[in-house]
C-alpha cells in the first residue's frame, strides 16, 4: 500500500517566478508595480519640468484672494470682493440647486411617460414614444441651447408688458416671462408664519400616522378606513385654519413692471431655466424607458393573480405590481440622478454660475490656477457619485431579494 | 311526396346564406379607433388631448418647413423673398453647408478627402456589423485607420505606412509566439511594433511632409461634423480594447492589478466629461515631455478614450458576470490557462451578451462628443454657435442651424440604436 506525500521541495529557482502558478500572479503584480511607479515618477518629473519652465508652482492660496467678478444668481450673500473659494461654494449650491431641481422633474416626465407609453391609447403611446426617441438620440448640449434660445430670443423685452393694451401679459397676473429670466411672487414670511409653517410640518406627520393607524385597523379588525379625502383633509384643513386665524401672515410680493425692468418677486434667470428643463426633459426620457422596463419586467401572471384574488385596478397596481417594478426601476433611476448631476456642469455652455463655470472657468482664466482648480472640481463632483453609489448600495441591500 | 312536403315544412332553403361582411362597427378603421383609441371616456379624453397637443405643434412648424427658402445669401434676403410669410430660412444650409461639415479651415479644394475616407468608413464598417458579408473584407477594415489618418490629415504617406508596418510586425511576432505562451506573444508583439516606429522614426527624411503628394492639413484645422464623426469613431473603437483589459483587471485575482482598474474606473466614471475636456485643454500638456507639442485634438482623443473605456468596461463587467460559473470551471477542466480560457471561452459569450450596452456607450459617447465645443473646438455645435451665428448674414437664424444639427444627431444615434436592436433580436440563441 502506497502512501502520498507531498512531492519532495524543490529548492526555489528563478524560473518558478514565471513558471510556476504560486508566484506567477505576484511576479505580474511585481513588474505592474514598478511599471506604475515609472509613469507616474515620468508624467511627476514632466509635470515638475514643465511648471518650472512656466514659473510656477502648485499653491492653493489663491482660493483666499478675492475673486473680482460677479454672480447674477447666488444662493448666498456674495459680491466681487468675495474670496474665490466663497465663489466656489456659490458655485457647489448652484450645482446642486440645479440637480436637486432637475432631479424632481425629470422623474415626474420620466414616471408620466414611461407609464403612458404603456398605455392602451394608441396615440398617446406612440406620441410617447416619439417624445422618448426624439430626446434620447439629441445631445442634451443642444437641447439646453434650444431651450436657452427660446428662453432669451422669443421671449418678450419687460417694455412689451408696458402700455394699455401690452404685447403680453403676464401669467395670472402674477408670472412674467421674459427675456431676462422668469419672474415669479415671493412669499413674505410676516410674524406669526413659522407657526402655519409648523402646522404644516406637523399635517404631512398627520397624514403618516392615520394612514398608519388605517392599515393597522385593516390588519387588526378588516374594518377598512377611506384613506383618500381623509389624508387631503388633514394636510391643508389645519394650516389653512391658523393661516386665516392669524390674519394671512404669508403673503406674496408680486413682480411689478417698473422702468425698464420688473421689480419685486423672485427672478429665475434663463440660464438657470434652460439648463432645468433641458436637463429634465432629456433624463426624462431615460427614466421613462426604465419605468417602462420595470413595470414589463413584473410578469403578467402576477397581475393576473391578483386580479383573480379580486383586487381591483388600482390595488393591483398598488399592492403587486409597483413594489415588484420599483426594485427593478430605482437602481437605474439613482444612477439617473447621477448623470443630471454630472451634466448640469453643461451650465457653463449657457453662463449659468454652476460649480464648472465659477471654479473651472472664470477662477481657473483669472488665476491661471490649471491645475489647482481642475482638481479641486473632480474632487468636488467625485464626492458627490461616491456618496450617491454609497446610497445606492445601502438601497440595493435593502431591497434585495431574501434568499436562503 | 314533394307536395307533403311542401306543406309540412314552410320554408327550406336549398342554397348556402353567401358570406356577409361583419357588422361595421366590428371591423376595419371603425373598430380599431374604437379599441385604441376610444376604449373608455378617460380613453377617449386622452385621445383628444393628444390629438390637440399634436395640432398645437404641427400648425406653426408645418408652414415654417414648408415655406422653406432654400437659396438666398443673408437673413434680410431670405426675409424678402419670404416678404412677411412664416417661413425657414434654409438657406443658411446650403450656405454654409461646407463649413456646417468640415469647419472653416479646412482647405475647401481638398474636401474629397474627408468625403472619401467617410464613405469608405462604411465600407470598413461593414463586415464588423454584418457577419454575413465575406470575412475577407475584415482585411480592409485593418487597413483602413492607416487609410483615413492619411486621406484627412494628408502629409507624408511615410508616417501611416510606418505605423502600418509597426501593426503588421507586432502582429507576426505576436502570431509566432502566441502558440507557446500568450503573454510572450503580446509582449512581444507591443515590443516589436515599438521597435519598428522607433527605427522608423529616424529614417523619415526631414521636411517629408512639405512636397508630399496629399498637401498636409494641421489638426486644429478640422471641424464640423466631420470633428464628431472622428472623435466618435476614434474613441469608441479605441476605448473597447481598453474596456475589456480594464474589466479583466477588475475581476482579476490579483489585488494590485484589481485595484488600480477599480480606482481607475470609479475616478473616470466620477467626474462629468466636462472636467476631463478642461484636464485635456488646460492640464494635460503639462504632463507631456517639455519639448513635445502634443496637439489639442490628440489630448482630446485620450481624454474622451479614458472616459468610454471606464464606461465600458463596466458594461463588459456585467457581462462578464452574467456568463455561468460553469463556463469558467469548463474551461478550468480542459486544462485552458487563463488567457486561452479568457481567448477562447469566456470572452466571446460576455461581448456577445454586452453588445446592447457597448452600442448604448457608443451612442452616449457620440452625443457627448458636441460638448468639446465648450473647450474651443469648432465641432459642429461650436460651428453654429460661433463662426455661424455671430456673421453678420445669418446673424438670428437659430431654429433652422439647430434643427439641422439636432437632424443630424438624431439620424445617425436612431440608426445605431435600430441595428443594435436588429443585433440583439439576431444574436437571440434563447428559447423564446
Amino acid at each position: 500500500m502506497t502512501t502520498l506525500t507531498d512531492p519532495p521541495r524543490a529548492s526555489f529557482r528563478l524560473s518558478m517566478l514565471i513558471n510556476d502558478t504560486r508566484y506567477r500572479s505576484l511576479t505580474f503584480q511585481a513588474i505592474a508595480l514598478l511599471v506604475l511607479i515609472v509613469s507616474f515618477a515620468y508624467l511627476a518629473n514632466n509635470l515638475l519640468t514643465n511648471l518650472a519652465a512656466a514659473g510656477l508652482n502648485i499653491a492653493y492660496d489663491f482660493l483666499g484672494s478675492p475673486a473680482g467678478y460677479d454672480i447674477n444668481q447666488t444662493l448666498i450673500e456674495y459680491d466681487s470682493q468675495s474670496s474665490n473659494a466663497r465663489a466656489a461654494v456659490v458655485g457647489i449650491l448652484n450645482t446642486l440647486l440645479v440637480a436637486f431641481l432637475a432631479c424632481v422633474t425629470a422623474t415626474v416626465f420620466g414616471v408620466l411617460a414611461g407609464v403612458l407609453r404603456l398605455s392602451n391609447n394608441w396615440l398617446v403611446s406612440k406620441l410617447m414614444s416619439f417624445y422618448v426617441e426624439i430626446f434620447r438620440n439629441i445631445p442634451v448640449l443642444i437641447w439646453i441651447i434650444i431651450i436657452f434660445t427660446i428662453m432669451t430670443a422669443v421671449m418678450p423685452a419687460p417694455r412689451a408688458f408696458r402700455g394699455d393694451e401690452p404685447e403680453a401679459t403676464m401669467l395670472l397676473g402674477s408670472i412674467a416671462f421674459t427675456n431676462r429670466g422668469v419672474y415669479l411672487p415671493a412669499p413674505v414670511w410676516g410674524p406669526g408664519s413659522m407657526v402655519v409653517v409648523l402646522t404644516f410640518i406637523a399635517s404631512i406627520v398627520g397624514v403618516f400616522a392615520y394612514r398608519r393607524y388605517a392599515t393597522n385597523l385593516l390588519y387588526a379588525t378588516g374594518k377598512l378606513l377611506p384613506t383618500g379625502w381623509p389624508s387631503l383633509a388633514i394636510l391643508f384643513v389645519p394650516s389653512l385654519l391658523v393661516f386665516f386665524v392669524l390674519g394671512r401672515p404669508i403673503s406674496l410680493d408680486y413682480p411689478v413692471l417698473g422702468g425698464f425692468n420688473f421689480s419685486g418677486g423672485i427672478q429665475v434667470g434663463a440660464p438657470l431655466i434652460a439648463l432645468w428643463f433641458a436637463l429634465s426633459i432629456y433624463t426624462g426620457a431615460f427614466i421613462a424607458e426604465n419605468v417602462r422596463a420595470g413595470i414589463q419586467a413584473v410578469s403578467r401572471g402576477q397581475t393576473e393573480a391578483a386580479s383573480a384574488l379580486g383586487l381591483r385596478p388600482g390595488r393591483v397596481m398598488n399592492l403587486v405590481v409597483l413594489p415588484q417594478a420599483l426594485r427593478v426601476i430605482i437602481p437605474p433611476l439613482i444612477s439617473q440622478y447621477l448623470n443630471i448631476t454630472k451634466n448640469s456642469s453643461l451650465a457653463i455652455a449657457v453662463g449659468y454660475a454652476d460649480v464648472t463655470a465659477t471654479l473651472g472657468g472664470i477662477t481657473l482664466n483669472q488665476t491661471g490656477r490649471a491645475i489647482e482648480c481642475v482638481l479641486l472640481l473632480m474632487l468636488f463632483y467625485l464626492t458627490i457619485s461616491l456618496s450617491i453609489s454609497a446610497i445606492m448600495n445601502v438601497y440595493n441591500n435593502s431591497v434585495k431579494l431574501k434568499e436562503r | 311526396m314533394s307536395d307533403t312536403h311542401a306543406h309540412s315544412v314552410a320554408f327550406v332553403r336549398t342554397e348556402e346564406i353567401p358570406e356577409q361582411a361583419p357588422p361595421y362597427a366590428a371591423t376595419g378603421p371603425v373598430k380599431w379607433m374604437r379599441e385604441n383609441l376610444f376604449a373608455t371616456p378617460a380613453n377617449t379624453l386622452l385621445t383628444i388631448v393628444a390629438a390637440y397637443f399634436i395640432y398645437l405643434i404641427l400648425t406653426p412648424s408645418v408652414p415654417w418647413i414648408l415655406n422653406g427658402v432654400w437659396n438666398a445669401n443673408s437673413l434680410s434676403e431670405c426675409r424678402e423673398i419670404l416678404d412677411g410669410a412664416t417661413g425657414a430660412c434654409f438657406a443658411v444650409l446650403t450656405e454654409r453647408w461646407p463649413q456646417l461639415i468640415f469647419g472653416f479651415k479646412y482647405p475647401s479644394d481638398l474636401y474629397w478627402r474627408p468625403s472619401l475616407a467617410f464613405v469608405l468608413l462604411f465600407v470598413a464598417v461593414a463586415p464588423v456589423l454584418f457577419f454575413d458579408l465575406p470575412r475577407k473584407l475584415l482585411a480592409f477594415t485593418a487597413l483602413y485607420p492607416f487609410i483615413a489618418f492619411y486621406l484627412i490629415w494628408g502629409g507624408t504617406i511615410f508616417v501611416p505606412l510606418l505605423a502600418l508596418v509597426g501593426v503588421m510586425g507586432g502582429f507576426a511576432v505576436y502570431q509566432r509566439f502566441v502558440a507557446g505562451s500568450f503573454a510572450a506573444g503580446f509582449f512581444g508583439g507591443i515590443a516589436a511594433a515599438l521597435v519598428i516606429w522607433q527605427v522608423g522614426g529616424l529614417l523619415i527624411p526631414e521636411g517629408a511632409s512639405d512636397n508630399a503628394m496629399l498637401r498636409a492639413v494641421p489638426s486644429r484645422d478640422l471641424g464640423g461634423f466631420m470633428l464628431n464623426m472622428m472623435l466618435g469613431v476614434t474613441c469608441v473603437s479605441l476605448s473597447i480594447p481598453i474596456g475589456i483589459a480594464l474589466a479583466l483587471g477588475r475581476q482579476s485575482s490579483m489585488p494590485l492589478i484589481k485595484l488600480v482598474c477599480v480606482v481607475f474606473i470609479e475616478f473616470i466614471r466620477g467626474v462629468p466629461l466636462i472636467t476631463l475636456l478642461f484636464v485635456a485643454s488646460v492640464m494635460l500638456a503639462y504632463f507631456f515631455p517639455p519639448d513635445s507639442t502634443v496637439d489639442l485634438f490628440l489630448r482630446v482623443v485620450i481624454m474622451i478614450t479614458m472616459f468610454s473605456a471606464a464606461y465600458i468596461a463596466e458594461v463588459i463587467r456585467g457581462g462578464l458576470a452574467a456568463l455561468p460559473k460553469g463556463q469558467y470551471e469548463g474551461a478550468d477542466s480542459l486544462g485552458l490557462d487563463y488567457a486561452q480560457a479568457t481567448r477562447l471561452i469566456i470572452l466571446p459569450q460576455a461581448l456577445k451578451i454586452s453588445i446592447p450596452g457597448i452600442v448604448n456607450i457608443a451612442v452616449g459617447l457620440f452625443k457627448d462628443t458636441t460638448l468639446v465645443s465648450v473647450i474651443s473646438m469648432f465641432d459642429v455645435l461650436g460651428m453654429i454657435r460661433g463662426p455661424i451665428l455671430a456673421s453678420t448674414e445669418w446673424n438670428g437664424v437659430y431654429w433652422e442651424l439647430l434643427g439641422f444639427a439636432a437632424l443630424l444627431f438624431f439620424v445617425t444615434c436612431y440608426g445605431i440604436s435600430q441595428y443594435s436592436q436588429w443585433l440583439e433580436r439576431r444574436l437571440a440563441t434563447d428559447h423564446r
